[in-house]
């Protein structure tokens, strides 16, 4: 017999009498009365950027003063400027020079700060991970109060991956002491549009 | 005879201010959990929730861990089981040799721990190269991690300094934690860019979609995974959960019990290889079957390793990991252990007062402190208490069976005691090294009570 | 009400002042109090051991010291909590159910079977209170520090009841003092660097006493307390209640 049937006789002889699951009731979970303003006041507190803006204008500047000065930036969100597909087959060490990344994301959640990010928004998995600083941008009616309401809408395993993200990179691995910016991005702007 | 907990945490305590740094910075963990967990109104309703989310899981594993197989199969996984840490650490050695893999990186999983992966690859001359912060310098300085989430809190950031200006030139006396965080950075930045293989552990498996999730805030994990051409993902199967959805609950409940955060920086949802990669699963039994049908201490497989047990312990935070010479230590590490030998672990469940200070923490209930107490009786009848102990307790049993012989024992310990103290207050009473012997009264409260009390037949 | 004393053997060795005050205070209170005078102890330090097969003898002396009570007393959340849980006779089975149904730490009574809501005492001194941990979590006699649940203290309830005395809570209300029964000699580095952190807490507020519900952690405590030659004093909260009942 393989490995593979021993354990799961094993575990189908010692498993206990089923037990159901637990109903989960959303109406008993916290929520806020601005759920922007708790998303901002999480993310802050972990070393994010949190900032409000009625349009994209500001930010197609960014993107564009970044690509005419030559800084290795990608861009993967349409609604500010061209979208930078081929870094889809860029390998490690050419994306290790990478600067800056404009990622959109598909929900905020204001318990804990977090963006939702598919891989088909990153372009490449590697993207929002080697890039030294985070430009994210959602919408501020995709907020929702608590990971229960996000797990509602996303749909964890459509793509190949995803991740929530929340913040920068960071350790407290010296002392307790809180350092920002480990081995992902340094620093993370999100621009929430009304 | 390997040494055991009380022996190691008494060369540990013996640095008393350090002793003193340690618990201190421990406790401050464990009140930024108190400070989350205040902070939802459900918190224990959440813990409820989880709790009976694993209980449930437990209860139809074989069929969850089938489905997970065959959907992780469908999207371009693949799968391997291991028995034990043996057969785990040759599996990924096969794959290692087939792709003559060279450069290695992993992200934290106790489970490789567990499995002395890093000492059997490096026997067999192959480097792996730990990429948390905490696990990289505790890799530097040939130790294992105190500490199942913060793997160097055992370590100054003076500590810290010199290791890495021994490894990485860093400034000599240089102990700003930015600074050596950088250093961190630059040095790993390199690894994971030429990087072959990356190996992660797997907070959640997850039945229902085939996928797992990777929990980081340094995002090393990532870094690895999505450079590298082979991915491996270590997991004991008590990791699954049924579906995407739960991962909610979990995801609640594991930062905050952890180090007091809403949720980690980076929650990795991984569900098929990019393409060009391959992905690949080894599912681990080492024991866990058999702690599955231990009545008594299954349900310590809901564990999902947070380390709220460990900052809550006031006998871990002051004797530290490395008395508990095992890859789990703490209070969870002392009920899952005795199931992988009980031998070498009869110590652990004594190494602890019983306070219950665990159990309440723990955001998936286990009854830590339950199931302490009844691998006591466990470890007693298998025959690994000392026979010295044995004979004590049989001589106390009889003793206190029997009310004359009780009476008279008392008397003459406190005769003994108020007559020749020097029987007792000496070294070879434990007691009696740092404390002073409570003061023998002329009479005991019975002897107070036929004299004064009033009294019925 | 019939009302059995359960005198752990400690207290009925070493600190018989402690069953006294609590004898007292009972009977002052108004109740029909009976000691059984055969009983020696509850089995706790070889259950805790590993040795609960070994306690036998020692359960069915409790059960025939303590059946055909209303309720059984004793001033120790430990020894109670112990019996609560693991007591078992099989010649008497429904005799060692009703004795784990009605015995109770003396705190507990008071506030909860006698509802006491006010106490003729003085203790006009500094007093920390220990919160002993079996009492505090098996029994549930005040909240803890790490549950999300409402605030409550049985003892702390019963002290404000006292004339002149004056709480003061420790920076860590709730850790564990590290006596840990016989943890404290085979683990005796930990437990005695426990009991030194306690008092440095309590010694931090300045206090005249320390006082909690287990005999068992006080004298862990005094006996750090005395070699250390401190000023500050241990007393049972029995013998606070009934100060000058």
């Amino acid at each position: 017999m393989s490995a593979k049937e021993n354990i799961l006789n094993a575990i189908a002889q010692n498993q206990p009498e089923l037990i159901p699951l637990p109903a989960i009731d959303l109406d008993s979970v916290i929520d806020y009365e601005d759920l922007y303003a708790q998303f901002k006041l999480v993310l802050e507190g972990i070393g994010g950027k949190v900032e409000l803006i009625s349009g994209l204008a500001e930010l197609q500047e960014e993107l564009k003063a970044d690509k005419e000065s030559g800084s290795f930036v990608v861009n993967a969100i349409g609604a500010l400027g061209d979208v930078d597909n081929h870094v889809v087959s860029l390998s490690a060490s050419e994306l290790e020079k990478l600067e800056k990344a404009y990622v959109e994301g598909t929900i905020g959640v204001a318990e804990n700060g977090a963006v939702w990010i598919y891989e088909s928004q990153m372009i490449n998995r590697l993207v929002p991970f080697i890039c030294q600083h985070l430009v994210l941008v959602i919408e501020k009616k995709n907020i929702v109060p608590t990971l229960h309401h996000a797990y509602e809408i996303i749909e964890a395993g459509r793509e190949g991956f995803g991740a929530f993200i929340a913040g920068p990179s960071k350790t407290a691995d010296i002392e307790q002491s809180l350092v920002i910016g480990a081995h992902g991005a340094r620093s993370a702007r999100i621009y929430v549009v009304e | 005879m390997a040494a055991k907990h009380a022996e190691l945490a008494e060369k540990f305590i013996a640095d008393e201010p350090r002793t003193d740094w340690h618990d201190e910075t421990l406790w401050f963990v464990r009140s930024k959990r108190d400070k989350a967990a205040h902070g939802l109104p459900e918190w224990e309703q959440l813990r409820e929730w989880g709790s009976q989310i694993k209980n449930h899981t437990l209860s139809n594993l074989s069929n969850y861990l089938k489905e997970f197989e065959e959907n992780a199969i469908a999207n371009g996984i693949k799968i391997h089981w291991a028995a034990d840490g043996d057969e785990h650490n040759k599996i990924i050695h096969d794959i290692i040799r087939k792709h003559n893999i060279k450069k290695i990186v992993k992200s934290k999983s106790m489970l490789t721990e567990e499995c002395h992966l890093n000492e059997y690859l490096q026997h067999n001359g192959i480097e792996v190269v730990d990429t948390d912060l905490g696990e990289r310098i505790v890799q530097f300085r040939k130790e294992p991690p105190s500490h199942i989430v913060l793997p160097a809190i055992h370590l100054k950031k003076e500590d810290v300094s010199a290791t890495f200006h021994e490894h990485l030139q860093t400034e000599k006396g240089n102990n700003d934690p930015q600074y050596l965080t950088e250093a961190a950075r630059q040095h790993l930045r390199n690894k994971f860019v030429e990087s072959d293989l990356a190996i992660t552990g797997v907070n959640f498996a997850i039945a229902e979609t085939g996928g797992f999730v990777v929990c980081t805030n340094e995002g090393n994990a990532d870094m690895g995974a999505h450079t590298a051409p082979v991915h491996i993902a270590c997991m004991g199967f008590e990791k699954l959960i049924p579906k995407a959805e739960h991962l909610s609950v979990f995801l609640r409940l594991l930062a905050r019990s952890a180090t007091g955060q809403p949720i980690t920086t980076y929650s990795s949802h991984f569900h098929r290889p990019r393409p060009g990669q391959e992905m690949h699963i080894v599912i681990v039994d080492n024991g866990r079957s058999r702690q599955l049908g231990r009545e008594d201490f299954r349900n310590s497989l809901k564990c999902i390793r947070c380390a709220a047990c460990f900052n809550t312990c006031p006998v871990y935070r002051r004797s530290g990991g490395h008395s508990y010479h095992t890859a789990v230590a703490g209070p969870i590490g002392s009920i899952l252990n005795p199931n992988l030998d009980m031998k070498a672990n009869a110590d652990l469940p004594f190494a602890s007062t019983l306070c219950g200070s665990c159990s309440n923490v723990c955001p998936v209930k286990i009854n830590i402190h339950e199931q302490l107490w009844k691998w006591r009786q466990v470890i007693s009848e298998e025959g690994y208490a000392a026979t010295s102990k044995k004979v004590a307790m049989e001589g106390m049993s009889f003793v206190l069976s029997n009310p004359k012989l009780y009476r008279f024992a008392g008397k003459m310990g406190r005769g003994v005691m108020k007559l020749f103290p020097f029987m007792v207050n000496n070294k070879l009473n434990v007691w009696f090294k740092q404390r002073e012997m409570p003061e023998p009264p002329k009479e005991s409260f019975r002897d107070w009570y036929l004299k004064n009390g009033k009294f019925k037949k | 009400m019939k009302i059995a004393l359960f005198i752990p053997c400690y207290i009925d060795q070493f600190y018989p002042n402690v069953g006294i005050a609590t004898l007292q205070l009972l009977e002052k209170l108004g109740c029909d109090v009976t000691f059984p005078l055969e009983q020696t102890c509850c089995g706790q330090p070889m259950a805790n051991s590993g040795f609960a097969s070994l306690s036998k003898g020692c359960d069915a002396n409790f059960v025939k010291n303590f059946s055909g009570f209303d309720y059984i007393v004793a001033p120790s959340g430990s020894c109670v909590l112990h019996v609560k849980e693991h007591l078992h006779d099989d010649k008497n089975p429904n005799e060692a159910l009703q004795i784990r149904n009605t015995v109770y730490e003396l705190t507990e009574f008071l506030t909860d079977i006698l509802k006491i809501k006010n106490l003729n005492a003085s203790f006009p001194y500094k007093v920390g209170l220990h919160n002993s941990c079996h009492g505090q979590r098996g029994l549930n006699l005040s909240s803890m520090s790490e549950r999300m649940l409402p605030e409550f203290s049985k003892a702390e309830e019963l002290l404000k009841m006292v004339r002149g005395i004056e709480l003061r809570r420790p920076e860590r209300n709730d850790e564990c003092c590290g006596f840990g029964g016989t943890f404290c000699v085979f683990e005796e580095a930990v437990s005695v660097k426990m009991g030194k952190d306690r008092i440095s807490q309590h010694e931090a507020n300045d206090v005249d006493y320390i006082t909690g519900g287990d005999t068992s952690c006080l004298m862990h405590l005094e006996g750090i307390l005395k070699r250390q030659e401190s000023k500050v004093k241990i007393i049972h909260i029995a013998e606070i209640l009934n100060s000058l009942l």
